[in-house]
C-alpha cells in the first residue's frame, strides 16, 4: 500500500511497489538472483528450518503466551527467509540483492565493531600512561562526516595514486581495483564502516569500564581470580546493559548506512554494494518516489525485527538470567 | 602489571593509533598538494616529494571567505543549540524513565490512538475544523478512559516505553525527509537554522534517552533516597545529585550527540538551499562541476571541520576520564 508521486500528483497503487519488489522486475535488485538452489543450500536451509521448529516448540512447552508466540513466530519466519535467501543466492554462486547486502554490512560491521571496540576499551582501562593520548586519537574518526570519510577512504582505496599503491605492486596486484571485486567492494566498505564507528563502541564502553568500582576488581584479586575469570565474572556483567544499548543503536544505525557506500563505490560493482538504503535514495533521486518508500518500509520492517528479537531474547533473557542468578 | 603484557598492551594501542592517524595524515597533506601532485602517484612527505601549496586553502579561506565561514557559522549554531536542546530533555527524560515508575494502561493507549485517528478522519473526510474535532476527540477518550479505564489488566512498563522511543530511531531517513521537508514547507522555516536544530534535536534525543538512562540507572539510589529524606525536591535531587554523578556519562553523550548534528549530511541536503547551509554539503559540493572531484579542496574542508570538534573532545575528555562517581560512592 503505497502512494506513488508524479509531479505533484498522488496516485493510489496498492501493493504493486511491493510486489514489484518481490516478484517483479525488481527481485533482481532487492532479493538476488534465482536459478535453482544447491544441495548444499537445501541442507543448510532445512536445518535452519529445523532448529527454528524446535526453539518454538520448546517455547509453546515452558510457557505460553500468545502475544510472546505470535513475536517469536514473525522472528522465526523472518530468519528462515533470510537463510532461505542466502542459501537461494549466496550459497547456490549466485549473485544476492540489496537486502543480503545490507544484513552483511549489519553483521560483519556490528561482529568487527564491537570486539574491536571491546579490546581497545579494555586495553585503554588498564592502568598504563598516556591514557588521555590514546582515548583523544581514538575518539577522532568518529567526529569526522562519513561524506569526507567516503572520499578519504576512497583516495586510500586507489591502486595507482593512493597511498598503498607501492604495497599492491609489492604484492603483485598493481592493477587489482577494490570497487571491481563483488567481495573485496563490500569488505572495504564494511572497513571504512568500521573505521568511522569503532570510536563509538569504545567510548560508550570505556565510560562503563570506568564506571565499575575498583574494589570489585581487587576483591577477586585477592582471592586469587585471572583475569580472564576476572572478566567473565566481574566486568562482563556489569558491562552488559551499555553493551547491549550500544549494540542495539549500531545495529539500528548500521541498517541506515547510505553515505559511504554511495561515495565509496556508488553502489558498484553492478549492485553488489548497493544498501537497501542506498537503493531507496538511487529509488528516489530517479523520482520513483513509490519504490523508494516501498523499499525504505521494507528496510524498517527487517530493521524492527531483528532489532526488537535482538532487544527480547539476547538482552532482556540475559538480564533476566541474571536477576535470577544474584 | 609485567613488562610483558605492558608491551604487548603498548604495541596494540600504537598500532591501532597507527591505523586511526594515518587516513587522517593523507586527508591533511592532500589538502597542501596540487593537482599535478594528487594525480601523478601516491606522494607521502611535504617538502621530500612533493611541494606543498597553499592554493587550496587560499582558495577556500580568502577568494570563497564569504561562503566558507557562513557555512562554518551555520554548523555551529545549528549544532550547538540543537545539542544543549536535546541534552536538556533528554536527560531528564531519562531520569524520570529510571526513577520514576509509569505504568500506564495498554486500553488506554490503544483508544488513545483510536480517538486520534478518528479525529485526523474527522477533519479528511468529514471537513470538521481540526480545533472542534481534536477538543472532541479529547473529551471522548477522557470520558472512555474514565469508564472503562478499570477493566483493563494489561500495562505497560518503562522498559517498554524506552524501547518505543528508541524504535523512533529505526525509519531511515531516507523516508522521514520528505513529510519533514513538507512540514517545514508549510511552516514557511525551509533554509532557516531553526529548522535544523528543531529536526537534529528530535532525531538525535532517543539516542540521548537510551544512553542517559543507562548511565542513571547504574547510579545508586541510596544517595537520592537520602537527599530526599533531607526534604529535597525531585528536580533538586536531580540537579544536585543525579547531574554531577552522571557527568562522565552526560560528557559522553554530549560530545556524541554535537558530532551527530555536525555531520549530518542528508536532511541537511533537504531542509537548506544556501543561507542555512552547513559544512558537510560544502564537502560534497567539492565533487560537483566537470572537473571531477577537487580532492584538495575537499581535504581543506574536511580539515577545517574536523578541529573544531577535536578542541571539544580534548576538553570534554577531562570530565569522561574523572570517574567521579567513584569517588562519590566510596565517600
Amino acid at each position: 500500500m503505497r502512494l506513488r508521486a508524479g509531479g505533484y500528483q498522488v496516485r493510489f497503487v496498492g501493493l504493486k511497489n511491493f510486489h514489484k519488489q518481490f516478484f517483479g522486475s525488481e527481485q533482481f535488485h532487492f532479493l538476488g538472483t534465482f536459478k535453482g538452489m544447491s544441495m548444499l543450500g537445501w541442507v543448510v536451509a532445512a536445518l535452519v528450518g529445523i532448529a527454528l521448529l524446535w526453539w518454538l516448540y520448546r517455547y509453546c512447552r515452558s510457557r505460553f503466551w500468545w502475544l510472546g508466540f505470535v513475536g517469536r513466530l514473525i522472528s522465526a519466519l523472518l530468519a528462515f527467509g533470510i537463510v532461505l535467501l542466502f542459501c537461494a543466492t549466496l550459497l547456490s554462486g549466485h549473485q544476492f540483492g540489496t537486502l543480503g547486502v545490507t544484513l552483511f554490512y549489519v553483521f560483519a560491521g556490528c561482529t568487527l565493531q564491537f570486539l574491536i571496540g571491546l579490546g581497545l576499551a579494555l586495553l585503554c582501562a588498564q592502568p598504563i600512561a598516556g591514557k588521555t593520548f590514546f582515548r583523544v586519537i581514538f575518539f577522532i574518526p568518529l567526529m569526522i562526516t562519513p561524506i569526507g570519510v567516503g572520499y578519504a577512504f576512497r583516495m586510500l582505496a586507489d591502486t595507482t595514486k593512493g597511498p598503498f599503491t607501492n604495497a599492491w605492486q609489492w604484492f603483485g596486484l598493481g592493477d587489482f581495483a577494490w570497487s571491481t571485486d563483488p567481495w573485496a567492494a563490500r569488505m572495504f566498505v564494511v572497513i571504512g564502516d568500521s573505521w568511522q564507528w569503532i570510536p563509538f563502541v569504545f567510548i560508550i564502553l570505556l565510560a562503563a569500564l570506568e564506571n565499575i568500582p575498583k574494589d570489585h576488581h581487587e576483591a577477586a584479586q585477592m582471592d586469587g581470580a585471572g583475569g580472564w575469570q576476572i572478566f567473565k565474572e566481574i566486568t562482563w556483567p556489569q558491562l552488559l546493559p551499555v553493551a547491549a544499548t550500544v549494540m542495539l543503536i549500531r545495529l539500528i544505525e548500521a541498517f541506515k548506512v547510505v553515505d559511504l557506500p554511495n561515495i565509496m563505490t556508488a553502489g558498484g560493482p553492478g549492485i553488489a554494494t548497493e544498501s537497501m538504503s542506498l537503493h531507496s535514495y538511487f529509488a528516489w533521486r530517479s523520482l520513483d518516489l513509490g519504490q523508494s518508500a516501498a523499499v525504505a518500509y521494507l528496510l524498517l520492517f527487517v530493521t524492527v525485527v531483528v532489532c526488537v528479537s535482538f532487544f527480547n531474547y539476547v538482552v532482556l533473557g540475559r538480564l533476566r538470567a541474571q536477576r535470577v542468578a544474584t | 602489571m609485567a613488562p610483558a603484557t605492558k608491551f604487548l598492551v603498548y604495541t596494540l594501542l600504537l598500532c591501532w593509533t597507527l591505523v586511526v592517524v594515518f587516513p587522517l595524515y593523507w586527508v591533511l597533506i592532500t589538502s597542501f598538494k596540487t593537482a599535478q601532485a594528487v594525480n601523478n602517484g601516491p606522494f607521502f612527505i611535504p617538502w621530500v616529494d612533493f611541494t606543498p601549496s597553499l592554493h587550496a586553502w587560499k582558495d577556500l579561506l580568502v577568494t570563497d571567505a564569504a561562503d566558507t565561514f557562513s557555512s562554518f557559522f551555520n554548523s555551529i549554531v545549528i549544532g550547538v543549540l540543537s545539542t544543549m536542546l536535546c541534552i536538556a530533555i533528554g536527560s531528564m527524560a531519562a531520569y524520570a524513565l529510571a526513577r520514576i515508575t509509569y505504568r500506564p494502561k495498554f486500553g488506554n493507549i490503544l483508544l488513545f490512538v483510536m480517538a486520534l485517528a478518528a479525529c485526523a478522519w474527522a477533519v479528511w473526510k468529514l471537513g470538521v475544523d481540526w480545533k472542534l474535532s481534536a477538543a472532541a476527540a479529547i473529551a471522548v477518550w477522557l470520558l472512555l478512559v474514565l469508564t472503562l479505564g478499570r477493566f483493563f489488566k494489561r500495562s505497560v512498563s518503562n522498559g517498554d516505553i524506552l524501547f518505543w522511543m528508541i524504535s523512533q530511531r529505526i525509519l531511515p531517513p531516507i523516508v522521514t525527509v520528505i513529510p519533514i521537508y513538507m512540514m517545514f514547507q508549510n511552516l514557511q522555516l525551509l533554509d532557516t537554522h531553526l529548522a535544523l536544530i528543531l529536526t537534529y534535536a528530535v532525531i538525535n534525543l532517543p539516542i540521548v534517552i537510551w544512553l542517559m538512562y543507562d548511565f542513571i540507572d547504574s547510579i545508586p539510589i541510596e544517595l537520592e533516597e537520602s537527599a530526599q529524606l533531607d526534604g529535597a525536591s525531585r528536580f533538586r535531587t536531580f540537579w544536585e545529585i543525579v547531574l554531577p554523578l552522571a557527568k562522565p556519562g552526560l560528557a559522553a553523550t554530549t560530545l556524541l550527540v554535537l558530532i551527530l548534528a555536525w555531520n549530518e549530511y542528508i536532511l541537511a541536503v533537504f531542509l537548506t538551499t544556501s543561507k542555512a547551509q552547513t559544512m558537510p554539503i560544502l564537502v560534497s559540493a567539492m565533487n560537483a562541476g566537470e572537473r571531477g572531484i577537487l580532492w584538495w579542496s575537499m581535504c581543506v574542508v574536511i580539515v577545517v571541520m574536523i578541529i573544531p570538534v577535536v578542541v571539544m573532545a580534548i576538553v570534554l575528555q577531562r570530565f569522561i576520564a574523572k570517574g567521579v562517581l567513584l569517588g562519590a560512592v566510596k565517600g
